[in-house]
């Protein structure tokens, strides 16, 4: 039982074509780890994310993921979602007019197969907004809409606690958050982890977000694949030397 | 996805006057049977709306009326008629088009509302408006003054079969707050068209809400001037066209005060073969209307192959000295973010859809402010999501 990305190869859609991004990612996620890749900025790290959940801009050419031995690549995008699969996304999408409250109980409905016990229920919604330092009056309010890009990531976290994935795409949940918002946020994750047997995989650029939710493994990921890996120790380094080394041999390499 | 962004207002000083609307009439000899040239007939399918262009008077028959009008006033609120020419009838309206000329020329009796001054009318005041046979035609007038410091809502809720031409005539007095809704829940062999003009008195508040779903064509003009600075007007609409629908909305705000104020807001779903909407939205900002803020904006979405969606904002401005103007206009099909979004919560496409065009509608809905209207409206759009 893991989230198991083998091999995997992918283009984007662009008006000039598939453009190859993914060029054979390789990783295991097992239960209970959490697994932090870093990268510079184009190195496809969000392609990684927006391709594993299912996004239609992006074509999956090779390769395989599998959820707990289901093969999501087969699935779309809601089939993914309820077969465990989270993404909190970088920049979350403004949808009008459809309340924060009412999508979230849909979204419940459709991953649990059953509607929430309204009372329990909304106690619940509260209780994770107020976690993450949003006021209740968020519940009325159309999904994201007028958000700050601060509100729309602790947004995006009340989700991953209330529709509690099994595996759960962190794609730089960090960018944009002061301090005390990265606080507020990673406590909201780490929650999230402590139940266990949760999967996280966090994409970041910076380490900054890694001295508050403690990674297992880290991945330096350049130019489509993973270059190097290691534990928490590989992050520490990085902060010192930066990504150009590994800039330099993935040209190289090229 | 075509979008028209908000132009530079201070460089467009323009001093043509208003080309947009021919000379308001009650003769019926200034308004001749169009031919589809005219600027104004070219989106209207001239052989459907035909009907509604020959001279004809209520069809009614003893104790069968062609159309049914049942009114539901509450207490405070005084209703009456008002023959041809007796004031407050015609002070505020003059006919515009054809069927807005044939609506008044062919109705003796206008329908009177009075909101007298200061009061205030909790319960929206209703008129049911209930055709009967889809071969019958029926002409209209209604009178509504909104006396100084008054406020009130009026719904009128048109449903059944009918050769509908009516004619609505708005008078929000100094102070006033009146919101009006026309819902038009045809059945599908309906032909409606007509002209509601409001004006709007010093610091009077007006809104407007067009609510079109139902009949085979339908047709109306809504227009607003004012009288007096410090007037609001806000003009809202919400239509959903089905396969063979015609839905055309044509608005005109004429800002020909100072500091007055309007904002512009219709938002259409289109399903099914020659499914067709039309919104036509005109702002004319007068030299004399300085200071003045106009936003007007519609928005279509296009659910399906074979639909098609007319949407031609225009603003006529003549002075650069105005606190803002602008619109926009976009028609597309579903945004794909949206979509992506909601799927990757789980929630299926579907689904996604519905809760999407749900909130298209529903923001505009929720400013009618009668729950058991918006709670029947979110409805139908649930209805008419359910026949995609």
């Amino acid at each position: 039982m893991s989230l198991v990305i083998n091999d995997l190869h992918v283009d984007v859609l662009t008006e000039d074509g598939p453009k190859q991004i993914l060029k054979g990612v390789n990783l295991t996620i097992n239960p209970g780890e959490v697994h932090a890749i870093m990268g510079p900025n184009g190195s496809g790290k969000s392609t990684l994310a927006y391709s594993l959940a299912g996004h239609p801009k992006y074509e999956i050419t090779s390769g395989s993921v599998t959820l707990d031995d289901t093969e999501l690549t087969e699935l779309s995008v809601d089939e993914r979602a309820r077969a465990g699969l989270f993404l909190a996304m970088q920049y979350p999408v403004e949808v009008p007019g459809v309340s924060v409250a009412n999508f979230l109980r849909t979204a419940k409905t459709a991953i649990d197969g059953e509607a929430p016990k309204v009372r329990t229920w909304v106690k619940e919604v509260n209780q994770a907004m107020d976690e993450l330092g949003l006021d209740s009056s968020f519940s009325g309010r159309s999904l994201n809409e007028g958000f700050s890009g601060g509100e729309k990531k602790r947004a995006e976290i009340v989700q991953l606690q209330l529709l509690n994935p099994k595996y759960a795409i962190l794609d730089e949940t960090d960018s944009g958050l002061d301090i005390d918002a990265l606080r507020v946020v990673a406590d909201g994750v780490n929650r999230y982890t402590a139940q266990g047997d949760r999967g996280v995989l966090l994409i970041t650029h910076y380490t900054r977000i890694l001295n508050y939710i403690k990674p297992d493994f880290v991945h330096v990921y350049v130019d489509g694949r993973v270059v190097t890996e290691g534990g928490p120790e590989l992050a520490a380094k990085l902060e010192e030397t930066g990504y150009d080394a590994y800039i330099a041999q993935a040209r190289a390499n090229a | 996805m075509t979008i028209t962004e908000a132009p530079n207002v201070s460089a467009a000083v323009e001093t043509v006057e208003s080309h947009l609307h021919p000379k308001p009439s009650f003769d019926l000899a200034d308004h001749p049977v169009p031919t589809g040239r005219e600027e104004v007939w070219r989106f209207t399918p001239l052989q459907r709306v035909r009907p509604l262009l020959e001279e004809r008077g209520t069809e009614d028959r003893d104790g069968d009326p062609a159309v049914a009008f049942t009114l539901r006033a509450p207490e405070g609120v005084e209703s009456g008629t008002l023959a041809a020419g007796q004031a407050p009838r015609g002070t505020v309206l003059v006919p515009g088009d054809r069927p807005a000329a044939l609506a008044d020329s062919g109705c003796d009796d206008a329908r009177y509302l009075r909101i007298p001054a200061g009061t205030e009318i909790a319960e929206p005041i209703r008129l049911a408006v209930e055709g009967r046979d889809a071969t019958r035609r029926s002409n209209a007038v209604h009178v509504i003054v909104a006396e100084p410091n008054s406020s009130a809502t009026v719904v009128f809720d048109h449903t059944g079969s009918a050769q509908q031409l009516e004619n609505v005539e708005i008078d929000v007095r100094e102070g006033a707050r009146l919101t009006f809704v026309s819902i038009q829940d045809w059945a599908d062999d309906t032909v409606h068209a007509g002209q509601h003009e409001a004006r709007v008195a010093k610091d009077a508040f007006f809104r407007h809400v067009n609510v079109s779903f139902g009949g085979d064509l339908v047709r109306l003009h809504t227009n607003v001037s004012y009288e007096g600075p410090g007037g609001q007007a806000e003009l809202y609409g919400v239509y959903f066209a089905d396969a063979g629908q015609h839905i055309e909305h044509r608005l005109f705000v004429d800002h020909n005060a100072p500091q007055t104020k309007s904002n512009v807001d219709y938002r259409g779903a289109l399903q099914g073969d020659d499914a067709h909407s039309v919104w036509v939205g005109d702002v004319l900002i007068r030299k004399v209307a300085e200071g003045i803020e106009t936003y007007e904006t519609n928005r279509n979405l296009v659910l399906t192959e074979g639909a098609r969606a007319d949407s031609v904002p225009n603003l006529e401005i003549e002075t650069g000295e105005i606190a803002g103007a602008g619109h926009s206009s976009t028609t597309g099909r579903f945004d794909d973010e949206h979509l992506f979004y909601l799927t990757s919560r789980g929630i299926d496409p579907v689904e996604a859809r519905r809760l999407v065009v749900m909130g298209f509608f529903v923001d505009i809905i929720r400013r009618i402010g009668v729950t058991d209207v918006e709670e029947r409206l979110v409805a139908e759009v649930e209805r008419e999501l359910g026949h995609a």
